[in-house]
């Protein structure tokens, strides 16, 4: 490459610089969000038109579609939503509680036998989660959780991962002057946590609360394992399920793609109103929130 | 603390003070430990153990357990289904990693690069399949994949090109890796850009007055910074790869070149719930986990330094 001038406003150059970077984006874009609008049209087909027309031209059939899916077997699909909803949006809670109270006492306390357990803990996020699958549900099943709304809901509550962002966020953000100040005040420690600790470092806690939400949202191979009623079914498996007899019986396979689309839109507009939480730099750790 | 006078309120103080983060601790603890070890451990404990039938067979009582040595992980290592898988899931690795991170990256740069127009709909856009689970992705690529409903197989007959059927024969791993690429390549822009946001602009200025291009300024300054970033993204995609699951499951019934056996994961599953071989199927487990424990120990020892180093 030629060392150019470039030291004054050539526009030419920029101008030439950022049709080219624009376009190489814009083709990004336009792959990721390819195969969204192909469900947004295709959802809009019955069964027969599916595979008989023009692949982007839509059809008139959305609603009966989504009334299609909403009667399969009395309303399952509906109750996979709820159930989906409820083990990401409880789990992610109660996770956000228990990694935001551990980041804490990690961060902000000096005891023996920290460094030990912050190690164990943080060696925990290396454990690919979906190895521990298979032997948690025989240890569930040797207490009779498996197939129980509790076999999904009580492994994703604890987030090696999001404790050590709570560490984190509580060391940027929740000055140790403030909690002195608090303790002389007379305020206990559970009392600094919760009204002092946690206003502090709340942006930090909804990105952890978004990473758990997203990650058990996503998580298709625990309730695979743990669950064998479909009624108790997240939205991954049900659908997953859907799909294994559509291929016997090619009439499902509307449902699958409307299931579908309905199953993205509430976490694309989550994405879309939350989006600056997601703004995580790794490998500092500070939220740019 | 220890240097405060020693009233009785602040003796009580500290006394408190020790019970305190412990009890902030565990519930992380318990759920670690119950969750985490303990499963960790079981399966330890199972991938050195076969059962073995005794008497006629019959009945309940009529299996036990027995120490297997390193039965299972001989059995495991040898095994050619497993090996396949392995070759499989790295090829997939190679194939993926690269392309994803280099992708990743080219996007990162050009949304800070002041040039670029349209950065906050781009950006948004590319983050997006982060928000679609990986079945759901699977589910809409697979049908992408199927000639009867798919728009490049009708474009490309307009065109007069015949396409190969993506979801047959040996391509079928490169279905699998776009799959995972388009999920993942959003997400490790955003980290990388993120990364790239924080280095202070000022750093800029003296290059671009000694007259270096972008290009250079990206190549020279921007990359060797962000470098730990980058490291850690590599480190979180290779843990990725090595456990990929949901996708060719989600595929194996529009697909005939996806075995039950197709990445290791998938065998540990069928070992376990189809043939009901736990003992096997732990010993594939610690073998995955142990891989992939090895891959990510650079991660901790990264994470520890650059995180950690300055904290009061």
């Amino acid at each position: 490459m030629a060392i150019a001038i470039d030291r004054g406003p050539v526009s030419g150059r920029r101008d030439r610089a950022s049709v080219v970077s624009t376009a190489i984006l814009l083709l990004g874009a336009l792959y990721c969000l390819l195969p969204l609008a192909w469900v947004l049209v295709a959802s809009t087909k019955d069964g027969g038109e599916l595979f008989t027309t023009n692949t982007f031209v839509p059809s008139g059939s959305l609603w009966d579609n989504i009334v299609e899916l909403g009667s399969y077997r009395g309303g399952l699909f509906w109750r996979w939503m709820l159930n989906t909803a409820l083990y990401a949006g409880v789990g992610a809670a109660l996770s956000t509680v228990v990694s935001g109270l551990a980041g804490f006492a990690l961060a902000r306390y000096e005891f023996r036998g920290k460094g030990a357990v912050f190690t164990v803990l943080l060696a925990g996020v290396l454990v690919p989660g979906v190895i521990l699958a298979i032997p948690q549900y025989f240890l569930l099943a040797q207490i009779g959780l498996t197939n129980t709304y509790w076999s999904v809901l009580l492994p994703q509550i604890i987030s090696p991962y999001g404790i050590y962002l709570a560490r984190i966020y509580t060391a940027a953000s929740v000055p140790v002057d403030v909690i002195e100040a608090a303790r002389t005040d007379g305020a206990g420690d559970f009392r600094i946590f919760w009204r002092i600790a946690v206003p502090m470092m709340s942006p930090g806690l909804v990105t952890i609360f978004l990473f758990q939400f997203v990650g058990i949202w996503n998580n298709f191979m625990l309730p695979y394992i743990m669950l064998g009623s479909d009624t108790l079914y997240p939205i991954t498996v049900g659908l997953s399920g859907l799909l294994n007899q559509g291929s016997t019986v090619p009439a499902l396979y509307s449902l699958v793609i409307t299931g579908a689309l309905l199953s993205i839109v509430p976490l694309v507009v989550l994405f879309l109103v939350l989006q600056r939480f997601w703004r995580v730099d790794l490998s500092a750790g500070a939220v740019k929130a | 603390m220890t240097a405060l006078a020693p009233t009785p309120a602040s003796r009580r103080r500290v006394r408190r003070g020790r019970a305190v983060p412990w009890l902030m601790l565990g519930p992380a603890i318990v759920l670690f430990a119950v969750f985490m070890a303990a499963p960790i451990a079981y399966t330890l404990v199972l991938s050195f153990q076969r059962s073995v039938v005794t008497g006629l067979g019959l009945g309940s009582g009529s299996r036990s357990t027995v120490f297997a040595g390193l039965d299972n992980y001989v059995a495991a290592l040898g095994d050619p289904d497993f090996l396949a898988s392995a070759g499989r899931v790295g090829l997939y690795g190679l194939v993926l990693v690269p392309t994803m991170l280099g992708l990743a990256l080219l996007f990162a740069l050009l949304l800070d690069s002041r040039r670029t127009r349209l950065r906050a709909f781009s950006r948004i856009t590319i983050f997006l399949p982060y928000a679609v689970p990986a079945v759901i992705s699977s589910l809409l690529w697979g049908f992408l994949y199927l000639p009867a409903v798919s728009p490049f197989y009708d474009v490309a007959d307009a065109l007069g090109i015949r396409l190969p059927e993506v979801l047959s024969g040996d391509i079928v791993i490169l279905a699998v890796a776009n799959i995972a690429l388009w999920g993942g390549v959003g997400f490790n822009m955003i980290i990388m850009y993120t990364s790239l946001r924080s280095i202070p602009s000022d750093i800029y200025e003296a290059a671009t007055l000694d007259g270096a291009s972008e290009t250079q300024i990206a190549l020279r300054i921007k990359i060797p910074i962000i470098l730990p970033s980058l490291i850690m993204t590599a480190i979180f995609s290779m843990i990725a790869t090595l456990q990929v699951f949901a996708e060719p499951t989600t595929l194996k019934p529009l697909s005939n070149s996806i075995s039950s056996v197709f990445t290791p994961l998938m065998k540990v599953y069928r070992d376990a719930f189809t043939r009901n071989d736990v003992y096997s199927a732990s010993a594939t487990s610690i073998v995955i986990a142990v891989v992939t424990f090895l891959l990510s120990f650079v991660f901790l020892r990264v994470v520890q330094r650059r995180a950690f180093g300055g904290e009061g």
